[in-house]
């Protein structure tokens, strides 16, 4: 089996809109959550999210390639840009070699709710114009960059709700590690607008403490009511050992396992044996005990019972000496179909960087929170390998392990 | 509607919709080969010729628009009928 290395990665979030803000914000512990007075007035029970900018890329991208975008294509080109651009890949390697793109995403909202109301009002298609089809669909992320790259791997979007960016890496480490693909681009893409959550929030499933935006996402705290949604787009290079060494790329970590499993009970409500299973797949998909593990960064969203669900996970295969667990969510909400992908990112951050992000606003645990290690500090602390976890709807989970590269 | 005011208004959203460089638009300019418009254009270009003209474009009677100056005819035909 071929080595999977990490050689690039990028991050458009609401804590930061490049590498270098999203650690300066995960050192500091800086909440990226805000109360959006425009979806209090379009009717949502929690107008609370993650805030994130639109880039402006005109001027940058051609008008074609614009129209065809919706706001997670965005957040997406910009960070591939960062990511290719830290792996030290051209556009000239990637049209010379074939190299592919897989996303994960779960939804694109706007475009079809704007389509759907013009041919309402003047019973006429023509009026929707060329970029709504190409908007609206979930591959829009994958065929939005696939063709402003000129990629010419495999492209194809993974949606698997709140973990399909976790198994979007997963399924390129895959295909790298069997020899299907030497390099692929990675990641995952959320949108953030007016409608992307509405019908989420309709489940009385976020945070209801508006009187305290950055108070609000609170994982693994007694008093957590809810998560916050959020958004942007994160991106990884993912490549065959070799050839990254063969071209002198930059090595960030070796992701060396990937484990994934489904509940088969309920559609929304999480259980215990699911990520149970995926993370002792993850384990010995990597060859290793769980006391290699340094760190977790957990996929804790908030939520009473998701929270108390994974607390149990962890410590049934973690026992009584759990690694540090935080869950980043605390400072930019969930992130969504993005999440798994951007935690490994930020995680990677904090490999590099030798530190461990706060689990901010972790004030008092219950009774199954508080037998995990969680830090509402930073800690300074060297971490060799960790543990990436995303669950999602339907009872859907991944689990992918990533550890500090070293020659053997 | 003059002929004046038909033509300002597609030379404006084709520089400013479209991106064409103004020393482009000439009347005699063919729509794909010299100002770069393509099929997924025209779709866009029947939208905004709706929303400013109040004329629905079908996609089999925009083959026969081959310049800029076949667009601004059909255009005032339409809107002095």
């Amino acid at each position: 089996m071929r080595r999977v290395v990490i050689t690039g990665t990028g991050i458009y979030s609401a804590i930061g809109k490049n590498l270098e803000e999203v650690r300066n914000s995960l050192v500091n512990g800086r909440s990226g959550i805000v109360l959006d007075p425009e979806r209090k007035a379009y009717g949502y029970q929690s107008a609370l999210t993650g805030y994130v900018e639109r880039p402006n890329l005109k001027g940058i991208l051609d008008r074609r390639s614009r129209v065809c975008m919706p706001d997670h294509a965005e957040y997406a080109y910009v960070s591939t840009v960062e990511a290719l651009k830290n792996a030290r890949i051209e556009k000239d390697f990637l049209k010379d070699h074939e190299i592919g793109v897989v996303f994960g995403n779960d939804s694109s909202t706007p475009a079809v709710i704007q389509s759907a109301d013009i041919v309402r009002e003047k019973k006429d298609t023509n009026l929707i114009g060329s970029g709504s089809v190409f908007q609206s669909m979930n591959s829009s992320v994958t065929m939005n960059l696939s063709v402003i790259f000129g990629l010419r791997g495999v492209n194809f979007t993974l949606s698997a709700a709140c973990a399909s960016g976790s198994h979007a890496v997963g399924m390129g480490y895959l295909l790298i590690k069997h020899g299907y693909q030497d390099c692929i681009i990675c990641g995952g893409a959320q949108e953030v607008n007016l409608f992307c959550v509405a019908s989420f929030d309709a489940l009385n499933a976020f945070s209801k403490k508006e009187s305290d935006p950055q108070g609000a996402s609170r994982p693994f705290d007694r008093k957590r009511d809810g998560l916050v949604p959020s958004g942007g787009a994160a991106t990884l290079i993912l490549e065959d050992l070799d050839h990254a060494l063969k071209r002198g790329a930059p090595i960030l970590g070796e992701l060396i396992g990937y484990g994934f499993s489904s509940d088969g009970v309920h559609i929304s409500v999480p259980n215990v044996d699911g990520p149970v299973r995926a993370i002792r797949i993850a384990l010995q998909d990597a060859g290793i005990g769980p006391e290699s593990v340094d760190y977790i960064n957990a996929h804790a969203t908030s939520t009473p019972l998701g929270d108390e669900n994974e607390a149990k996970a962890i410590v049934g295969v973690f026992g009584d000496h759990s690694p540090v667990v935080t869950s980043t969510k605390s400072m930019t909400g969930h992130e969504l179909w993005m999440a798994g992908a951007s935690e490994i990112v930020y995680s990677l951050l904090m490999m590099q960087h030798s530190f461990i992000a706060p689990n901010i606003n972790f004030e008092e645990p219950d009774e199954h929170t508080g037998k995990l290690n969680i830090t509402n500090r930073t800690l300074k602390q060297d971490i060799n390998m960790f543990l990436s976890n995303s669950f999602g709807f339907g009872g859907t989970n991944s689990s992918i392990i990533v550890k500090k590269y070293k020659q053997s | 509607m003059t002929r004046e005011d038909i033509i300002t208004a597609i030379n404006n959203f084709l520089t400013e919709e479209f991106e064409i460089e103004e020393t482009q638009i000439q009347p005699a300019a063919r729509l794909r080969d010299d100002l770069g418009l393509e099929s997924l254009d025209f779709v866009d270009i029947a939208v905004i010729v709706q929303k400013e003209f109040g004329i629905t474009l079908k996609g089999e009677e925009m083959t026969g628009i081959k310049t800029l100056n076949d667009l601004y005819e059909y255009i005032f035909k339409f809107t002095n009928n």
